[in-house]
């Protein structure tokens, strides 16, 4: 995004104040969770911490249902991933190269998944399930996680598409490369770094995704979902601390880096989830 | 053999059109728009209470019953809190996105944005979490109160029926601070892109025809950054009506409406009434998204 506003002004500092206020806000709740991985009061969250202990990293390792959940959560969220590059790179070219009817309706039916309230798209799958007589698995998940990874592929790639030069491609075509081989070598290393962007938003969004998931996994346990039961009946709150902060740890560093991505390439993609 | 493949689907755009729509528009369409057209179809059937099934004939009974009062104040107390907590996202979210839209550099402005869109795409269930450490009776947030001895205040808030509880993490005043927090960024992103599109020179005109700084922000910036603010309310408002892990970690025994769908379909097992009451939301999101339309809040989407 030019920066064409920045007016070189100083701001005053009531404003200065608010915005540092709302930043704060947004980011301190967050490091509360680091600071109680360290208490050993197990029943409650009494603050000041009564003391420090670094043995819940030990016991969160020891304990086999969150390895189960964790290898379930990344298997989840690689093959829905996987699904979100396929299809979303194709509906990103089918709306880029060609004027179809029907073409304004691609990005509205796209984007429908994460504009509409997670317990619609949930109880709407769960629904057909039912109403099909299709049993929960591993497979339930990921195609409910894929309907809403799709977009997010979809925004990245086309906005790269857009910036994309034509000529480019008309070039490699005339110096007689065919189609293949201009995808290879052309249009392929021009969408690559948001094909990267993308997929480790759609990794992040369907790692920690828990309201579509309590509707499609059955009696399976996602690691949100493992969280989610602490939250309404907490048994293992150091345990759940820890569990937290992996969840956040593993998150993080995919949207950083596809934000930085995004912003290297001037301008922030998907933005407006 | 390649190229001949190259050279007979170069031939043909609409057969490549096809090859390229047809995987992501068969998966949406039979999968989501499918489930979703199902699930419409559900709303016109109707549980038979003395047999607990679900009889497949066309019925509105099913309607009928979210006009019961008890389900009606479901509808109001998520509405209501849905409006609060978009008017304090609004304020919230204003001057931060002023100040990165006008005030900082280039390199300051790059970070503000991913500080404000890394909360947006992570953790939403961990950041609910996080509150209820902060809001616990004995947690941060008490504590806090209690050093700057406003105790009473708080105790006397948590008082009133309709938005206290036993405490701060068991109330409608807990959740409002949660829902608020969660969906910050929606509110953010928008008003910002918003304010990025208020050309300067139009400032330059109004401080130039005498109009004072105050003036112009109220007379010029507002207006014109109106349309983001409808477009981050769309958000705060659409999953705040929809949302039922705040209601159910934060909530006592007054449902919202996410809670209700959810415990409808599933202890209940009545999904024809889930899916009834699913179309609220639904059906208050469309006409919302009209009206946005209408006021040009797409443009800053």
């Amino acid at each position: 995004m030019p920066s064409k506003s920045y007016s070189g002004q100083r701001a005053s500092w009531g404003l200065k104040l608010a915005s540092v206020a709302a930043l704060l806000f947004l980011h301190v709740p967050i490091l509360i969770i680091f600071l109680y991985t360290l208490t050993p009061d197990e029943q409650t969250f009494t603050f000041p911490l009564p003391g420090i202990t670094f043995k819940w990293f030990g016991v969160a390792l020891q304990r086999p249902d969150l390895w189960r959940a964790l290898t379930l959560s990344l298997q989840v969220a690689a093959v829905a991933t996987l699904a979100a590059l396929v299809l979303g790179t194709l509906a990103a070219a089918a709306v880029y190269r060609s004027n179809f009817f029907g073409r304004e309706a691609i990005s509205f039916l796209l984007v429908l998944p994460i504009a509409l309230p997670g317990i619609v798209t949930g109880i709407a799958l769960r629904t057909a399930l039912g109403t099909y007589d299709i049993s929960f698995s591993y497979w339930t998940i990921v195609i409910g996680h894929a309907t809403f990874c799709v977009v997010v592929v979809y925004n990245n790639v086309l906005a790269r598409f857009r910036r994309m030069q034509g000529s480019q491609i008309e070039a490699s075509m005339d110096l007689g490369a065919n189609s293949f081989q201009t995808f290879r070598y052309v249009v392929f290393p021009n969408i690559a770094t948001a094909l990267l962007a993308g997929g480790m938003l759609a990794f992040a969004l369907s790692f920690d995704e828990v309201i579509v998931t309590t509707f499609t996994a059955g009696q399976q346990t996602t690691l949100p979902i493992w969280i989610f039961s602490q939250l309404s009946r907490p048994r293992d709150r150091p345990v759940t601390n820890v569990v937290a902060i992996l969840v956040v740890l593993i998150t993080f560093f995919p949207i950083f880096f596809a934000q930085r991505l995004s912003a290297q390439n001037s301008d922030i993609e998907g933005g407006s989830k | 053999m390649l190229i001949r493949v190259s050279t007979y689907l170069y031939q043909r755009p609409k057969l490549v059109l096809s090859l390229l729509l047809g995987p992501p528009l068969i998966y949406m369409v039979v999968v989501y728009l499918g489930s979703l057209f199902n699930l419409l179809v559900y709303s016109f059937y109707y549980l038979e209470s003395f047999t607990g099934l679900i009889v497949r004939e066309f019925t509105l009974s099913t309607y009928a019953q979210i006009f019961e009062p008890a389900n009606r104040d479901i509808f109001i107390r998520t509405a209501g809190m849905a409006m609060a907590v978009t008017i304090a996202d609004a304020l919230i979210a204003f001057p931060l996105a002023y100040y990165i839209a006008r005030f900082s550099s280039p390199r300051l402005k790059t970070w503000l944005i991913i500080a404000v869109t890394i909360p947006l795409w992570s953790s939403y269930l961990v950041r609910v979490y996080a509150w209820k450490l902060i809001l616990a009776q004995e947690g941060i947030l008490s504590w806090f109160i209690r050093l700057i001895r406003l105790d009473g205040v708080l105790e006397w808030l948590l008082s009133f029926e309709s938005i206290g509880g036993s405490s701060l993490a068991l109330s409608p005043i807990g959740m409002f601070i949660v829902f608020a927090y969660i969906w910050l960024p929606y509110m953010i992103i928008p008003i910002q892109t918003a304010l990025e599109r208020v050309p300067n020179s139009l400032l330059e005109a109004s401080s130039d025809l005498g109009a004072k700084p105050l003036q112009t922000f109220r007379t010029v910036i507002l207006p014109l950054s109106f349309p983001g603010v409808v477009a981050g309310s769309i958000f705060t408002f659409s999953l705040t009506l929809g949302d039922f892990i705040v209601p159910l970690a934060l909530g006592n025994s007054k449902f919202f409406i996410g809670q209700a769908v959810y415990s409808y379909q599933g202890t209940a097992g009545n999904i024809p009434l889930a899916a009834a009451m699913t179309m609220g939301p639904v059906v208050i999101m469309i006409i919302y998204l009209l009206v946005a339309r209408r006021l040009g809040a797409f443009d800053a989407l």
